[in-house]
């Protein structure tokens, strides 16, 4: 019996017919799904009844892959195959993160042929779009059981600084998790949309994000429908840990511990937190510690608390400071402040970022959910649930998008926040006399040498008939999708000759890589297993085969009769017909043959080669 | 010629209506198709025609255009959950044969 949806009046669909759309915050920390239930936007909990998914994946031994809670259990206990906080190294190249290893506990895989980083796990390597993927599947299963019918799309959300790489990575990730991508959407415009900020005709709003580790402060610009990423900025390094550092602190100097080891650390945290969040709505809370033998209890007030936060609160406001001096805005300009993340629901911080900005921040929904909520209402409007007066968000471009030029100089195409989608066009000319061919780099960033940019993509424009230098015009089109999505095409204007390249970011995965991932995870999980066994026994069956050759070769003649040694030699060749058309059974069938034909010889070889020690030897020389 | 909703149902209701700001009632009615011939319609509410019929359950007004009215009369809505999945659920006396996923039925 199907569970049937309020719709809109008019708007109800033929059985089977509805669009069921989600919005997911894939987060660094933690993510969450969110979808449109009978007009009402929520995120959606497990069977458990958590909304947060911590964004952790596990590759467990026996071949699974565990996602969230699951996969966090197993965090201390095997850290190298268990990645959290992948998100960091989304769209990033080998070269990016060298400043950012000293923080991942992982190994890379230096020698991949492609620019995509690769984590070494007991899976194999995974790049971070397949660790992402693994996250959003799970979240669009957690949809679909709660919609009980199938996504037809998703809006995902991303930082607003993510250039086109990052982006992509995002994008690819969902494909990879066979997801339909509406649109990637700005964390910060999310949150905006969240509280409907987005029906109002303008507005100057700022969005304060502060999380469990990172802060954001984004300004955005309202005009006409369009969102525009004024200024962004923030710490990646600054969040509610370390409230709770300075929580357990403080617990440290009353308590008068010396010495903190690791098991006391992490009990001084605990505590601290759960006092950061007592806090919250109660003006004291009393803390409780045990210390070896003896217990120690102490009051904390909001006051004290307040006086321990005030320094990280005054740096994220600092923060706030720097955005509006590059946005060039002045902070009674701002007409709203949407708070988003955990931590903002610390009253102190509510009170400073209002007096800062001189207005009420908007707290009524779940700091935490927001981004979701935000992603999950404009999956709605474009699966096209909604009636057609609901006006359809537009984005701006992040970052300028430009083309390198003679000199190593970057010269803008499409300047920063130009609503999306866009196409651009600008003309260039040959160098060289006789100039034939012509490379195009496409680079993204604000800064003026292509050095300091960030590189999208190389590719060459080939066949430009020969003339002067200066002669030949080439058209240069740069066109971004509703995703913020890079194409370019270059075409020489008098004889046509066009570069039919697409272009890829240098960090994206190719089509190839996608495909062959795509048909891996399609294929069934048990194939996977029996294939996985399959590899071992094979390795297996080599190894043996190795050890009992070199064997042989040493003592075999002499330990063994002509009888026996043939005989071990029979189950050894057939072993090795074996290796390359026997399934795993049969092959460990095979393998177990061959060790019972040797097990005599073993044992000679063993008692051989303790004669060999012992002799000449006397018995107190020998190492017992 | 009744339609009523369930206490539990009536709540949600109120609820999802409270939640959109505005609206008056939950609409209920059949469109003819579907792969079992009839289907479901559940809609919000914000204009009242002159031909329907109006009801009044658990607190919640109910809308009927009259040529529904006649496949749903006698028609209970429930709110159930079934694991993570939730909704409306239509108790419908009239209905004979309902295509597998409930979505549509005939009469």
């Amino acid at each position: 019996m199907a569970l049937l949806q309020i719709s809109e009046p008019g708007q109800t669909t033929a059985p089977h017919q509805r669009n069921y759309a989600a919005g997911i915050d894939l987060g660094t920390t933690n993510s969450l799904v969110a979808v449109n239930r009978s007009g009402k936007t929520d995120t959606l909990p497990d069977s458990e009844g958590r909304h947060l998914l911590p964004s952790v994946v596990h590759y467990a031994e026996n071949g699974k892959i565990l996602v969230g809670h699951a996969a966090q259990q197993k965090q201390a206990s095997d850290p190298l195959n268990t990645i959290s906080s992948v998100k960091r190294i989304m769209g990033r190249g080998i070269e990016d993160l060298k400043s950012l290893s000293n923080r991942l506990p992982y190994e890379f895989d230096g020698n991949s042929d492609t620019h995509v980083p690769r984590i070494h796990t007991r899976q194999g390597n995974v790049s971070a779009i397949e660790v992402s993927a693994e996250i959003l599947k799970n979240l669009a299963h957690r949809a679909e059981q709660s919609l009980g019918e199938p996504l037809s799309g998703v809006v995902i959300t991303v930082p607003a600084y993510f250039d086109d790489a990052q982006r992509q990575a995002t994008r690819d990730a969902a494909r990879l998790a066979d997801l339909n991508v509406y649109r990637l959407l700005n964390e910060p415009t999310a949150a905006a949309v969240a509280y409907g900020l987005d029906q109002n005709p303008d507005g100057l709003i700022a969005i304060y994000d502060l999380g469990g580790g990172t802060f954001d402060i984004s300004l955005l610009h309202l005009n006409k429908g369009v969102f525009e990423v004024l200024a962004t900025g923030g710490d990646s390094a600054l969040g509610g840990d370390d409230m709770d550092h300075a929580i357990a602190e403080w617990l440290i100097g009353q308590a008068g511990i010396g010495e903190v080891d690791a098991l006391l650390f992490r009990q001084l945290m605990t505590a601290a937190r759960q006092a950061k969040e007592a806090l919250t709505d109660a003006d004291s809370t009393r803390i409780e510690l045990t210390l070896g033998e003896q217990d120690f209890s102490v009051e904390m007030d909001r006051a004290t608390f307040n006086g321990l936060i005030d320094d990280l609160i005054k740096k994220t406001l600092m923060s706030c400071r720097r955005a509006l001096r590059d946005a060039k805005i002045d902070k009674d300009e701002i007409d709203n402040v949407v708070m988003v993340g955990g931590s903002t629901r610390v009253p102190r911080v509510q009170q400073k970022v209002g007096e800062f900005f001189g207005c009420e921040p908007l707290t009524d929904l779940d700091p935490d959910r927001v981004v979701a909520i935000g992603a999950a209402i404009q999956a709605d409007v474009l699966a096209g649930n909604k009636p057609d007066s609901d006006m359809l968000l537009l984005d701006v471009l992040p970052l300028s998008l430009c083309i390198e030029t003679m000199g190593g100089l970057s010269e803008k195409i499409i300047a920063r926040n130009t609503p999306i989608p866009v196409a651009r066009a600008q003309e260039f000319t040959t160098f060289k006399d006789g100039q034939t061919a012509m490379a195009i780099h496409v680079v993204q960033g604000e800064r003026e040498l292509v050095s300091d940019c960030r590189s999208l993509a190389h590719f060459e424009l080939r066949g430009i008939p020969p003339m002067a230098a200066g002669a030949a015009r080439i058209k240069v089109t740069y066109q971004v999708d509703a995703d913020g999505l890079l194409s370019v095409t270059a075409e020489e204007v008098h004889s046509g000759v066009k570069s039919d390249i697409v272009i890829k970011p240098s960090y994206g995965l190719t089509d190839q890589e996608i495909e062959t991932m795509l048909r891996d995870s399609m294929s069934h999980a048990k194939e996977d297993i029996e294939a996985r066994m399959l590899a071992e026994q094979q390795v297996e069956a080599r190894r043996v085969i190795e050890a009992l050759d070199s064997a042989l070769a040493q003592d075999g003649h002499e330990l063994l009769t002509d009888e026996e040694y043939a005989n071990i030699q029979k189950v050894r060749n057939e072993l090795e017909k074996q290796i390359d058309v026997a399934n795993s059974e049969q092959l460990k069938k095979a393998i177990k043959a061959v060790e019972a034909a040797s097990e005599g010889y073993v044992e000679k070889r063993m008692n051989a080669s303790v004669r060999q020690v012992l002799s000449g030897k006397n018995i107190d020389q020998v190492d017992v | 010629m009744a339609i009523e909703l369930t206490p539990v149902a009536a709540d949600r209701v109120k609820n999802f209506l409270q939640n959109r700001g505005k609206g008056i009632g939950l609409r209920i009615g059949i469109k003819t198709t579907g792969c079992s011939g009839m289907a479901y319609v559940l809609e919000f509410v914000d204009e009242v025609n002159d031909e329907d019929a109006v009801f009044e359950s658990e607190g919640v007004k109910v809308v009927v255009d009259p040529k529904s009215l006649v496949y749903l009369d006698g028609t209970r809505v429930d709110f159930a959950k079934e694991g993570l999945n939730e909704g409306f659920q239509f108790i419908n006396p009239n209905a004979k044969d309902e295509c597998g996923c409930g979505e549509s039925f005939t009469v």
